[in-house]
């Protein structure tokens, strides 16, 4: 490791102990942790994992099988901004494939990811929560109802900066 | 000289006095995360800088979502006369015309406006009644009775309008027995999904004396097509704080949790600040409205996943853990959160509670059926006309919600298939319609009230896409405990992906089924055991689709593209 990776680490390291300490909820855990973790830096480095180990007592091996059981978690920096897309089956019935379909093409990517640009995190979501709304798609976690292929394929392009 | 809970009670009545009763108009914007995905975030910023720019004499409220959610962004305007007139789908650009014409002249826009409700008429033109609306008047709101009215966020206005009530009789006029007796006596069911009386469920913790006992509100609701148990702590979160410290009491508790699924961020934020508002108001904490009962509540975040709503994983989740479901017994109550006992109800069931306590058992279980008193909180989406949340008594037909309050699918279309109460439960055709929406009629037809959702589809929808998508997510979502369950689930959408794709074998149906026996047989928790009921139902309803489908002749209709599913490559390790 170089200096300059060690001295980024280090601060990481120093910023998810604050994260760690300043939970405010009476009952802390290696999930809660690991959520507020993610909350503040948006994806779980290894340094989160090793910190939320010692922070709660716990082992490596145990914030491993946490973090890689919740589907929420990432290991790695999210895009700028995200855009979740609901799949879950009311979405579905309303023509969720079709929209997801037009925003792999927006975003030139095949499956869950990173566009090429690192500009957006597409996510797929289960269910967002405004199933009357469908379907839905989230962007930066603020819900937008009723889209359409094209629709979302152009907030998808916004998002990358193009022009439409 | 009053008590703790009158004086609360008397500021209560002045806040909402001069909100509702004073010189004032009063703007309200429906919120909530319909309401949000529907636009009503830029709607109330534009009336709040039109009110800002104007300086008309007007108050402004987000408040809850009506549950209307086809006429999201919903506002209305009360003005000091009395007359309250709603606007639905309004549009930002609006807000101007809607704020000069409405509160500056006094005049509403009739056109603009879809219903009105109190005042003497003479300024509402022929706008229909709110209440004569079908959706409306075939409603009976019991937990959801504040929705549309009410600043979520103001515990005041809660307590106006008759909240913490019946906290304050059950703590300082009743006994933990009675209350207990009080909630077994309203026939009130369970309404995460089993039905399990309640009031039985709260008579196994209740005479533990261990020192530390928890009672657990599961708010995870990871069903597609559900929203009413956020859709209760986002719009109203004090009708479940009450219920919940009420739960506490009659159990002689100690500790209370409220766990939802991060991310949700509406209902998050919803549930920890009607917790801060209750400690501020002495209604949580020491000593509570100056009794020698003592509770604390707080709200646990789990992460992503479904089986975390089943109530052995949910104590899993909250001790930090994977969420993955605990061998029975043995049962919460004797050894749960903590190994220590534990109740866990779901959000509707305790929402209820506050109501019980107010108004007596025997109002309650006057309303709805024999077996199932009080009411069902429905969730319409998918293609029906007016989506929504909607509360009914049950005993009302599926017909009729669909119809009456839904208005139906289109004209010329028809609907085809139902998917009710999550994706573990079944699909209904057109013949199962006229079932009585109570636990038992509802069992018997193959599906279950479950958590309230209704996924409508017409004719377009085709039955074995259908299927896919709903198996593709319990097996997305098994948690991988049980290998019939991780596998049964892999094996089922491997089957059903190459019936979509018209290249399925003769033995499938067999291996299907054979599947969903080891499921059933070999899972710890529904999730495996429930996990062939869609199937199983779509036997029922839909055996020709099936068939032909095996045949080789799937209907085109509704298979996207060249029959693939779009799905997450994720798994659980």
């Amino acid at each position: 490791m170089t200096t300059a990776e060690t001295t980024q680490s280090s601060n990481l390291r120093e910023q998810i102990r604050k994260v760690l300490n300043a939970q405010a909820q009476p009952t802390v855990t290696v999930l809660s942790s690991l959520i507020a973790v993610q909350d503040a830096i948006h994806y779980l480095p290894d340094e989160a994992i090793k910190e939320t180990a010692t922070f709660c007592g716990s082992t490596i091996n145990e914030v491993w099988s946490v973090a890689s059981f919740y589907t929420n978690f990432r290991f790695t920096p999210p895009g700028e901004k995200t855009l979740d897309i609901c799949w879950g089956p009311s979405c579905h019935i309303v023509g969720a494939q079709k929209i997801l379909e037009s925003v792999h093409t927006a975003l030139e990517i095949k499956e869950e990811g990173e566009s090429p640009d690192g500009k957006v995190t597409l996510k797929y979501n289960t269910c967002l929560g405004a199933c009357a709304q469908g379907p839905v798609i989230a962007v930066n976690h603020h819900l937008i109802g009723k889209q359409t292929p094209e629709s979302a394929a152009k907030i998808a392009r916004e998002l990358r900066g193009m022009s439409k | 000289m009053s008590t703790p809970f009158e004086e609360l009670q008397s500021r209560a009545n002045k806040r909402w006095n001069e909100l509702a009763a004073g010189e004032s108009a009063w703007i309200r914007v429906g919120g909530g995360t319909s309401g949000q995905a529907a636009g009503a975030d830029a709607v109330f910023d534009a009336f709040k800088s039109t009110v800002g720019a104007t300086g008309v004499n007007a108050n402004l409220s987000k408040v809850s979502a009506r549950g209307l959610m086809y006429l999201e962004p919903l506002v209305d305007i009360l003005l000091p006369n009395g007359a309250r007139v709603y606007y639905g789908n309004v549009k930002p650009e609006e807000a101007q015309a809607i704020v000069e014409q409405h509160v500056t002249n006094g005049k509403p826009l009739i056109d603009r406006a879809f219903a009105y409700s109190g005042g003497d008429g003479s300024s509402t033109g022929n706008l229909p009644l709110l209440e004569s609306m079908p959706m409306v008047a075939l409603q009976q709101r019991i937990a959801t009775r504040n929705f549309g009215d009410t600043d979520p966020h103001d515990l005041l206005q809660y307590v106006a309008n008759g909240g913490y009530t019946a906290l304050n009789r059950a703590i300082t006029e009743m006994t933990p027995e009675q209350i207990v007796d009080e909630v077994k006596a309203a026939g009130l069911r369970g309404r995460g999904g089993a039905a399990f009386p309640a009031g039985l469920k709260w008579s196994f913790l209740a005479p533990s004396t261990a020192p530390v006992k928890y009672v657990l509100c599961n708010c995870e609701e990871g069903d597609p097509g559900a929203f009413n148990d956020k859709g209760i702590i986002e719009n109203d979160p004090h009708t479940l704080v009450e219920g919940l410290i009420i739960n506490g009491y009659a159990t002689r508790s100690t500790h209370g949790y409220i766990f939802i699924r991060t991310g949700h961020e509406l209902p998050i934020e919803s549930a920890r600040k009607a917790i801060v508002a209750a400690y501020e108001a002495g209604l949580l904490g020491k000593n509570i409205l100056g009794t020698d009962f003592s509770f604390d509540m707080e709200v646990s975040l789990t992460g992503d996943s479904y089986v975390a709503g089943e109530e052995t994983a949910l104590m899993e989740a909250i001790e930090g853990k994977r969420s993955t479901p605990r061998f029975k017994p043995p049962f919460p109550a004797a050894a749960g959160l903590w190994q220590k006992p534990t109740n866990i109800n779901n959000v509707k069931t305790l929402s209820y509670v506050p109501e019980i306590v107010r108004n007596g058992s025997a109002w309650f279980k006057s309303i709805g059926t024999e077996t199932t008193s009080g009411t069902a909180i429905v969730c319409l989406s998918g293609h029906i006309t007016y989506p929504g949340m909607y509360e009914i008594p049950m005993g009302m037909t599926i017909r009729e919600v669909l119809e009456k309050i839904g208005g139906g699918v289109s004209e010329g279309e028809r609907i085809k298939v139902l998917q009710a109460g999550g994706p573990l439960n079944g699909l209904l055709g057109e013949e199962a319609f006229d079932t009585m929406i109570d636990f038992d009629a509802m069992s018997a037809a193959g599906a279950s009230i479950g958590s309230g959702g209704i996924i409508v589809g017409n004719e377009t929808t085709n039955v074995v896409d259908l299927l896919r998508s709903l198996i593709a997510f319990n097996q997305f979502e098994s948690c991988g405990k049980c290998f019939p369950c991780r596998l049964g689930n892999t094996h089922m959408l491997e089957i059903l992906d190459r019936m979509c794709q018209n290249k399925a074998k003769s033995v499938d149906l067999i291996l299907l089924e054979r599947v969903g026996t080891s499921m059933k047989a070999g899972s710890l928790c529904g999730h495996g055991q429930l996990g062939f009921n869609p199937i199983a139902s779509a036997l029922k309803y839909f055996k020709d689709e099936i068939n032909s489908c095996l045949a080789g002749e799937i209907a085109p209709g509704g298979v996207f593209g060249d029959g693939t599913m779009i799905l997450p490559t994720r798994t659980r390790p």
